[in-house]
């Protein structure tokens, strides 16, 4: 039966006007979540017994704070103060968190209902949301497909119409990839706009958070309500925030509009390239100067990021040792203690990653790896430094290809991460993407198009995404 | 350059993860694949460029040395796998007299 779409921003309109109470706008999305979440299963923990203590506290709070009353998924690696974070992993058995990410410390001070944790790749690491240690997530548009990785939960439960905002994270494409198998709008934002303070580290260089909803305005609110300088975060950039949704109305005319032809290239499905041709011209249509670019060392993204990405990983997984929390196996001697509870509570994708980490910084191989993949991510960070010299914006597909099948690529780490194409330059260059649906002509499975701008430009990506949004209609949901 | 089953030994040592016989015929061919892969980056000129480790440019951040308030022991240590009076306790260390 079709549905009609719940945003956070017709939710808050009702609640404004008296319509409906947080309690009623709230219940909503737990029905729709005991309805279909068993066939989705995009969440890990669904956090019922902390929402009543959540909706009594909105009793005392100004109605006019940002996200008053909406429910609001975070994916399984942000920490929320006593409640399981897992990473989808079995290594944080037993974790509770002693305090709030940032991110959720903000969330709560807008008033958001935290409804929910997750699933995930393990530690993020994937595409496709199946190295999950816990379970599969299936794509609401097909059960028999993946929802993307590694926010696939997150992007899943907002297509599922589970929740209407969710926050995900993005190390070389888990929140856009996701957001285009589902159908869905997610961003990512540059590099140190959101503070990473409480989200579980995986690539210390490459990580943001960012949010996913069924809309433009709806992700602009919620990165408004997320972003901003944090002392917590040394990296997180002391830059204003600005109104996000204030700017949504500004259109396109005369805004230049570059489409580096790297993007589309060998390997691209064929329907995606019709899907996001049109799409440009869509914007083309609305005023938008649209012209090709070049960006000669994208074909290398890919190569760059699984050695600069495994080797931050490596280090950054040194933590789960057994010591001071989660999982510990019992053993004889300490050293032993370390591998064991590492051989135990890892992955396989955890345990190739950390490997391949821990050989591309080992001596003998640094220079020839780590080394010389810093250089190349200089060259890749100066193809865009030179393409924003001349456009506002890049337009490019998200994925080379829609929605693959559960299974169809898990056997096949490299073919995996080749999904990742074109999404991965964007954090190595640390600039802001987005991904929204385009309007497709086969509508059968989603087709994202992404757009890219300028480090702390979000505005402009918003303000695009909207104009486009607004002409094609949507959000476009699943039968489910 | 090619990795060996000598190599995937070595470096899940150095990882501390302790793998089985087929998990290191695993991954001896998974990570070989990578690296084949990733080989192609060989083929960039790099004689003049400098590393990239971070795209912000961020000096060293300081703050004033003063306490500030954290988190309370307690609290961390409720989550430990094991522990005693104040403190996280771990298996034996180093060969010699007093309890594991």
């Amino acid at each position: 039966m079709p549905r009609t779409a719940t945003t956070a921003t017709e939710l808050l309109n009702r609640y404004r006007s008296g319509a409906l109470s947080p309690r009623d706008g709230v219940g909503h999305f737990l029905r729709r979540q005991e309805a279909v979440d068993g066939k989705v299963s995009a969440f890990l923990d669904t956090c019922r017994e902390g929402i009543e203590t959540q909706l009594k506290g909105l009793e005392s709070m100004d109605k006019s704070v940002p996200l008053w009353g909406v429910p609001v998924a975070v994916k399984d690696n942000i920490v929320v103060r006593g409640r399981k974070t897992r990473c989808a992993s079995k290594i944080l058995e037993g974790f509770e968190s002693p305090y709030d990410a940032t991110v959720v410390r903000k969330l709560r001070q807008a008033g958001a209902i935290l409804c929910g944790t997750t699933n995930m790749d393990e530690f993020a690491f994937g595409s496709s949301t199946e190295n999950s240690a816990f379970q599969k997530t299936a794509n609401p548009w097909d059960l028999t497909r993946v929802p993307g990785g590694s926010s696939g939960g997150s992007a899943a439960a907002v297509a599922a119409g589970e929740i209407p905002l969710a926050l995900g994270s993005d190390t070389g494409g888990s929140i856009r990839q996701p957001a285009s198998f589902c159908g869905v709008v997610g961003l990512k934002p540059t590099y140190g706009r959101v503070s990473r303070y409480g989200l579980v580290a995986f690539a210390s260089s490459l990580d943001q958070i960012g949010p996913l909803a069924l809309t433009v305005r709806d992700a602009a609110l919620l990165l408004g309500v997320i972003a901003g300088w944090d002392p917590m975060d040394s990296t997180s950039a002391d830059m204003p925030v600005p109104d996000y949704v204030k700017t949504l109305e500004g259109g396109v005319q005369g805004l230049r509009i570059g489409i580096p032809q790297e993007y589309f290239g060998e390997g691209l499905d064929a329907g995606v390239r019709e899907n996001v041709e049109l799409a440009i011209d869509t914007l083309r249509s609305l005023g938008a100067q649209c012209d090709p670019v070049s960006m000669p060392h994208t074909q290398y993204a890919i190569s760059v990021y699984y050695i600069v990405a495994t080797a931050e990983a490596s280090s950054n997984l040194a933590r789960f040792d057994g010591v001071q929390y989660g999982l510990r196996s019992s053993s004889e001697n300490l050293l032993d203690m370390y591998c064991r509870t590492r051989d135990e509570g890892f992955g396989m994708e955890v345990k190739r990653r950390v490997l391949l980490g821990t050989y591309v910084l080992s001596s003998g191989y640094y220079d020839a790896y780590y080394l010389k993949a810093l250089r190349v991510r200089s060259l890749i960070k100066r193809d865009f430094d030179e393409a924003f010299k001349r456009v506002d914006v890049l337009a490019t597909p998200t994925s080379p290809t829609v929605s693959f099948r559960l299974g169809e690529k898990i056997q096949d780490p490299l073919t995996m991460y080749l999904s990742d194409i074109y999404t991965i330059s964007t954090n190595l260059a640390g600039v802001p993407a987005i991904s929204i649906p385009c309007a497709a002509g086969d509508p059968s499975l989603p087709v994202g198009l992404q757009l890219l701008a300028k480090p702390f430009d979000e505005a402009t990506l918003f303000r695009v995404a909207h104009a486009y949004e607004t002409k094609v209609g949507g959000p476009f949901l699943p039968d489910l | 350059m090619s990795i060996s089953r000598k190599d995937v030994h070595y470096i899940a040592k150095l990882a501390r993860v302790s793998l089985t016989e087929t998990e290191e015929a695993r991954l001896e061919k998974d990570l070989a694949e990578i690296l084949d892969y990733v080989a192609k980056l060989n083929q960039v000129d790099t004689s003049n460029i400098e590393p990239t480790t971070h795209v912000l440019s961020l000096e060293n951040i300081f703050r004033t040395d003063e306490n500030r308030p954290s988190l309370q022991p307690a609290e961390v240590l409720r989550i430990a796998p094991k522990k005693s009076d104040g403190f996280v306790v771990v298996p034996l260390v180093i060969e010699g007299k007093g309890d594991a």
